[in-house]
């Protein structure tokens, strides 16, 4: 480490070596991003989205609710790689950390929910009576 | 370089509005048939013969939204898979490039125009 000066401060570090890694995980979840939205793009087109009982079967469909946390994976991890370069560009000095931060936040408490959600729908008793769950 | 900043504007449209809205949606048919109806009265077409002013707005905002969204994901496909052409060494040549930006945007408008079409010819 040097004097403090911005040069000095990373000299002799090397690169991070993760751009590589980042570059090739934004290609894949975009392969997976090209399937699965396009399956849910095809869904909504298809569906009767005012009928919440039609919107409830096709989510409890088994192959559905799969497709679905895929699909909520592979976005939430793509959007998290876009989103941090956009930050990296334009987010500079201590305001980047936390930005980064709120960004990861973000990204796995939405993909999280996202899952749990999907689970929740898919795993509901069918006929819920009053009182029973 | 347009073709660049459209697709970084509409992925980050995709990957904040896009992404939250969906959450909403799935939230609301978690909850049950009067919350995923409280959701389609809020964005899409409130029922009610005494609709209040605050949905009057967010059925329109809602609309134009949803539009939106429609042109970010085209664009964003697109211009994406055109990325993913570049990726491999091709298209760079002058002519070749300028077309297929083009192309990107003008496909990117036109199933946009295509979807919203087709959706509007199911509702009529």
């Amino acid at each position: 480490m040097g004097d403090g000066s911005h040069l000095g401060k990373v000299r002799g570090l090397g690169s991070s070596g993760h751009g590589s890694q980042h570059w090739l995980q934004q290609r894949l979840t975009a392969l997976g991003n090209i399937l699965l939205v396009g399956f849910l793009f095809v869904s909504l087109i298809r569906l009767p989205l005012g009928d919440h009982g039609a919107v409830l079967r096709w989510a409890t469909n088994p192959m559905v609710a799969l497709a679905l946390i895929l699909m909520v994976v592979s976005v939430f991890w793509h959007l998290r790689l876009g989103l941090q370069v956009l930050i990296e560009d334009y987010v500079h000095g201590p305001m980047r950390l936390l930005a980064l931060v709120l960004l990861n936040f973000y990204a796995i408490g939405g993909a999280a929910y996202g899952i749990f959600t999907i689970a929740r729908i898919a795993l509901a008793p069918v006929v819920a009576g009053p009182g029973g769950m | 370089m347009a073709v660049s900043i459209l697709h970084r504007a509409s992925g980050d449209g995709l990957a904040i509005v896009g992404a939250c809205l969906f959450l909403w949606w799935l939230g609301a048919i978690a909850t049950g048939p009067e919350a995923y109806a409280a959701f389609v009265a809020c964005i899409w077409h409130d029922p009610s013969p005494e609709i209040t002013l605050f949905h009057q707005i967010t059925n329109i905002l809602g609309k134009v939204v949803l539009i939106g969204l429609t042109w970010a994901f085209f664009q964003h496909l697109f211009s994406g898979l055109r990325h993913l052409v570049l990726d491999t060494g091709a298209g760079y040549e002058l002519k070749t490039n300028k077309l297929w930006s083009t192309v990107v945007i003008a496909a990117g408008v036109f199933a946009t125009a295509a979807t919203w079409l087709y959706i509007m010819a199911g509702a009529l």
